[in-house]
């Protein structure tokens, strides 16, 4: 089992980031071992699709649920297809999103949490 | 002839200055207008223009058959505008992403993906008067305004004086529409704000060898930068529109104001008569 968290810093204390396409980093956990990896995020920078190339950078590292704070569309059709299920209502530290989450306490969004579409080019 | 009237942002009189240097030609000479701003085409409300007709323009996006797509995600990692996405068992395209480039089928070894036409805009074309009135106009949501100026300016004839509204900024449908054009005419206010934007205006240009030259809209607010900055510079300040109440009123009720006051034809005329000089500065008369 692979948890996913957006994050401002590359460590469990760093904050969660509530942006899921252009977070600075994501920590890749194994919530029974609290074993995590970092890796910095690739489509931050995207001039657009940072939410679908995001998508795409989880599905690649196998992971299974995502703790966030919005998804827009593109994003949330992706991590959908991706079978990745999306965690809000987090905040705080990446370790407190973890208890909470471990709880039981965050709810599973089963539709996009903003209108997204911040990084468009045209 | 080609001039592209453009403005570090929006909001700096960019169109009024268009549509009234077209209007003021437009008695001795023929005259094309490209409203280029095709997110926010408001030249038309000045101008009025009749008769008018569309045609689409078309991007081709891409279409994949999953009997034979692999999954290799070679198409996601091309796509420099993350249009694809490939998991496992599906490919997932937005169309709303894709830009047309169609890197994505000629890197796709399993023949996967095929093409469609997805309509991203329009072009219209209408009359004003002797004027040739075209305006480009980009479906709500669509993120590409490139190939729309792109499909617009192929109507532009070497013949003619083509005077382009570009969008504001410095960003790709600018620097399209600045494209080919013998003279870029840039509009702005004289203050610091103003200032800042210009100064990326004229780098623009400059990167592109196309002569500049400002028109100072609602002259008298601000300070002096604008102009200290041209003269620094060497960059010729051809106009300066004061701000007038009755030119502001005018321009709220869709009037240019050269159809009400005719010093300011003579004016429009002598400002293209000074950019052909800075075009073509052997030439003794102008000549169209
Ligand atoms: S490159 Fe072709 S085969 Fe590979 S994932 Fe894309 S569409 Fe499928
Ligand atoms: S055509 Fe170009 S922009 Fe569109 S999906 Fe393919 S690679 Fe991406």
């Amino acid at each position: 089992m692979n948890l996913a968290i957006s994050a401002t810093g590359d460590d469990l204390e760093s904050k969660l980031d509530r942006r899921f396409g252009r977070c600075s980093y994501f920590i890749i956990l194994d919530p029974d071992t609290m074993e995590f990896e970092t890796i910095q995020n690739a489509s931050r920078g995207a001039s657009s699709g940072a939410g679908v190339k995001a998508a795409q950078i989880l599905a690649d590292s196998e992971v299974d649920n995502l703790i966030t704070g919005n998804v827009g569309p593109n994003a949330y059709n992706a991590l959908t297809a991706a079978g990745i299920e999306i965690f809000t209502g987090a905040s705080g530290t990446v370790k407190e999103a973890i208890a909470k989450y471990k709880e039981g306490e965050l709810s599973r969004t089963n539709e996009p949490t903003t209108a997204g579409g911040t990084g468009k080019s045209r | 002839m080609q001039i592209t009237v453009s403005a570090g942002k929006g909001g700096t009189g960019k169109t009024t200055v268009a549509v009234n240097l077209a209007l003021a030609l437009s008695e001795s000479h023929s005259v094309e207008f490209l409203d280029c701003d095709v997110e926010e085409p408001d030249a038309g409300i000045f101008l009025k223009p009749e008769n008018e007709n569309s045609e689409p323009v078309t991007i081709e996006i891409p279409e994949i058959s999953e009997d034979v797509c692999t999954y290799c995600g070679d198409c996601s990692e091309a796509c420099e505008f993350n249009a694809i996405a490939t998991f496992s068992e599906n490919v997932l395209v937005y169309p709303e992403l894709c830009h047309g480039c169609g890197l994505c089928s000629r890197v796709c070894t399993a023949d996967a993906i095929s093409e469609r036409s997805k309509i991203i805009g329009e072009v219209r074309r209408g009359s004003t008067g002797s004027i040739d009135f075209y305006e480009g106009d980009l479906t709500i949501g669509e993120p590409m305004a490139t190939p729309i100026i792109r499909d617009m300016k192929k109507k532009v004839t070497e013949e003619n004086i083509s005077i382009l509204d570009s969008p504001p900024g410095t960003a790709c449908p600018v620097i399209e529409s600045l494209h080919g054009s013998d003279f870029a005419l840039l509009v702005t206010e004289p203050t610091p704000f103003g200032l800042h934007d210009l100064r990326l205006s004229v780098k623009v240009a400059r990167e592109m060898n196309i002569p500049v030259g400002v028109v100072i809209n609602r002259y008298g607010i601000g300070d002096k930068s604008v102009e200290d900055y041209c003269e620094d510079e060497g960059v010729p300040v051809l106009m300066k529109i004061p701000n007038d109440r009755k030119i502001a009123e005018l321009y709220s009720n869709g009037v240019p104001f050269v159809n009400k006051f005719d010093n300011w034809k003579g004016r429009f005329n002598q400002l293209f008569e000074e950019i052909t000089r800075i075009v073509n500065p052997r030439a003794k008369s102008v000549e169209v």
